[in-house]
């Protein structure tokens, strides 16, 4: 605010002088040249009939010759002063505009106005740093879920397209250098609301710059952080960065364990589904030769895991000497049917185009399904206007390093619990996972199930508490029946539960006692978890789970209910 | 030798000399204190204000405050003999030309602070 003040003063300075001294030689001028009255008397002006006639002429309302006509020389001398104080207020008032329109002024006020709102925010918020298509993922996810962000980027229109967009909860952002530590600074970072940076611009040594400074600055502060290369990866775990995304290796071992276990990829994606996302078909993917197209970052994660799981893959590679693709590598880019006959497509399951161009991958896939049409699609979109595109494509798989890595975060963020449970799903059989799916299936309708976590806390499920605090026992099936019907359970399941004691358990039984501190990860129809959260709420809810009849809250009521119930 | 120097020097302690001549004299005798006088006092003193605008160092602030405290007297002082002579029928007495000069007075003390001030600053900046 002083800042703005002080260059507002400092640009000034010239033309409220200028201002000053027409005025002030007008004034004089007036008060020296003779006039008459109106009985032909000599007379002269005063400072102030001088200064009052100076004032309204100046500024152009003119009221005429006051108080007595003018005499010639003074009418002379008002003309001069017309143009003096005419031209220099349009000079002040030019200077003033231009300043405002100044871009390094706007900056500034755009600036100042920023970390006004940061200093005022009292809620916990993430710094998000880089909106790309992942950045602008997160911030609607999190937006959704109701939980505070502050967006840095480099780009003024992707900051101008935010304030466009109408979200649930106002995401103040800047224009700014990332790796500048002032407006991390400034954009809360060593506020005690700051609850994580999150790095995730395309260039993984600014990812690493912002991740270090956060880490010198605030050590305990989480940080997220997207890389692309196993180098930077490694450089960014060294000192201690908490979550690394690299969305290839991601979409690589989640597209390996297709192969492996359909099912458990099924409970994967389901659990790591985005908000009001369809409810997709699944098709496994065929066991056979793979063909390859482009063996960069990804192309060299997707080969790793498909060998690792025994699939063989033909790799096409433009540039061989390059990516340093392995012995046997066709050269080409793929887009032309001759590279991939050579690659024998003909004999191939299936196609995975994996280039950094969204041309060349679309076409790939549509020279290959023309040569063999049999052939299971993955493509890789790097660009997310290109979303009807790929959607129009007919792709079995679409790969989205945006959106995976955005989905990566939000999921890291608002679900901490996930991360537990899969880890201990992928140590389960894939029989384990048919029971979970079929399960899962059997309480939704059309839309993908939701998952989400409830503390039993008070803060989260005071009803609970308070009948655990009195001595009652509730157990895990009293919180997943239905408020209105106790005798219909809610369309969902307990997938997880991460007991007070550390003690984690796959798949709950309904018996299972709830204590304080349990956190649940459930998974279901969206509709369950209002209704959930809302008998964890209410004691006249959870009371009517456990009774199976609407209690009575008034004391001569408790008396004749405690009667005519006695014995029943 | 800087320009922008010169000019802030020169606005400065010509404000100071000219409230001076305006204060010179019998306090109440409207004959000693010249209303031209007064009005360049208080014109240049307001240009001396707008010379300090803008300066973020600590000796630039109190400047500009002395400046703004030495153009409210001014202005006051302005004030004063304005109603005395048009909006009232009091003229100039005395005791109104008394507390014109007074005012004045103080806006010639503020006036030499400023200088002090410039002055100093002056002194301590060996270059």
């Amino acid at each position: 605010m002083h800042n703005l003040l002080y260059l507002l003063l400092r640009r000034m300075r010239l033309p409220l002088i200028v201002i000053i001294l027409a005025y002030a030689i007008s004034i004089l001028g007036l008060v020296l040249i003779p006039g008459m009255d109106d009985q032909g008397n000599p007379w002269r002006m005063s400072f102030f009939h001088a200064f009052y006639f100076v004032s309204f002429m100046g500024s152009t309302i003119g009221f005429g010759e006051i108080p007595y006509p003018f005499t010639d020389p003074q009418r002379v001398w008002t003309t001069v002063a017309m143009y003096l104080t005419v031209i220099s207020w349009l000079y002040a008032i030019g200077s003033l505009f231009s300043l405002l329109q100044d871009p390094a002024f706007r900056r500034m006020v755009a600036f100042t106005a920023f970390t006004r709102v940061i200093n005022q925010l009292r809620e916990p918020f993430y710094l998000i740093c880089g909106m790309g298509d992942a950045g602008h993922l997160v911030i609607r996810e999190l937006a959704a879920h109701n939980i505070r962000s502050v967006i840095i980027d480099r780009d003024e229109n992707k900051i101008q397209s935010l304030r466009l967009e109408e979200l649930p909860t106002p995401v103040p952002g800047i224009c700014a250098d990332v790796t500048d530590t002032s407006k991390l600074r400034a954009a809360g970072l060593l506020k005690p609301e700051c609850q994580g940076v999150i790095a995730l611009t395309g260039n993984d040594h600014t990812n690493m710059t912002v991740a270090i400074i956060s880490k010198l600055l605030v050590p305990e502060l989480p940080v997220i952080c997207r890389s692309e290369t196993h180098d930077s990866e490694a450089n960014i775990a060294s000192f201690g960065t908490d979550y690394i995304i690299n969305p290839f290796d991601a979409f690589a071992s989640r597209f390996a364990m297709m192969f492996q276990s359909p099912s458990m990829y099924l409970v994967y994606e389901w659990m790591t589904s985005m908000h009001e996302a369809p409810l997709s078909e699944f098709a496994a993917p065929p066991r056979g030769t793979w063909v390859l197209c482009g063996y960069g970052r990804f192309g060299k994660a997707v080969r790793e895991a498909l060998s690792f799981k025994g699939i063989q893959t033909v790799i096409i590679e433009a540039d061989i000497a390059r990516t340093g693709a392995p012995e046997g590598v066709i050269e080409g880019r793929g887009t032309e049917a001759f590279t991939l006959y050579e690659a024998g497509i003909e004999q191939a399951v299936g196609i995975i185009a994996g280039t950094d161009n969204d041309a060349n991958n679309l076409s790939i896939i549509m020279t290959a399904m023309e040569l063999n049409e049999d052939l299971f699609t993955v493509g890789r979109q790097n660009l997310s206007t290109n979303d009807t595109l790929f959607a129009a494509a007919g792709i079995d798989i679409i790969m989205q390093t945006g959106r995976l890595t955005g989905r990566r975060v939000v999921d890291l963020i608002t679900t901490p619990l996930l991360g537990n449970f899969l880890r201990m799903a992928r140590d389960q059989t894939e029989d384990w996972a048919n029971v979970l799916v079929s399960r899962v299936v059997g309480v939704l309708t059309d839309r993908p199930p939701e998952s989400w976590v409830i503390t039993i806390s008070t803060e989260q499920t005071p009803a609970v508490v308070e009948l655990l605090n009195g001595g009652a026992s509730i157990s895990l099936g009293d919180l997943l029946k239905d408020p209105r019907d106790h005798t219909a359970p809610l369309p969902c399941i307990a997938v997880f539960i991460k007991q007070a004691d550390n003690n984690e358990v796959l798949l709950p039984g309904d018996d299972m006692p709830l204590q304080i501190g349990d956190q649940l990860l459930l998974c279901g129809q969206p509709s369950a978890e209002t209704h959930m959260r809302w008998s964890a709420r209410s004691l006249h809810a959870l009371d009517y789970i456990n009774l199976g009849y609407d209690a009575p809250s008034g004391s001569l009521w408790r008396w004749i209910d405690a009667h005519t119930h006695r014995g029943t | 030798m800087n320009l922008e120097k010169v000019f802030f020097a020169f606005f400065i302690v010509l404000a100071l000399t000219l409230n001076f001549g305006f204060f010179l004299g019998d306090l109440d005798d409207p004959n000693h204190h010249n209303v031209y006088e007064l009005y360049a006092a208080l014109v240049v003193s307001l240009i001396a204000t707008i010379m300090k605008f803008g300066d973020r160092a600590h000796i630039g602030a109190v400047l500009l405050a002395t400046s703004l405290v030495a153009d409210l007297q001014l202005i006051a002082a302005v004030v004063v003999w304005t109603l005395s002579v048009h909006a009232s029928d009091v003229g100039l007495t005395p005791m109104i030309m008394a507390s014109i000069v007074s005012l004045s007075g103080g806006a010639l003390l503020a006036n030499v602070t400023s200088v002090i001030i410039l002055v100093t600053e002056t002194v301590m900046f060996r270059r």
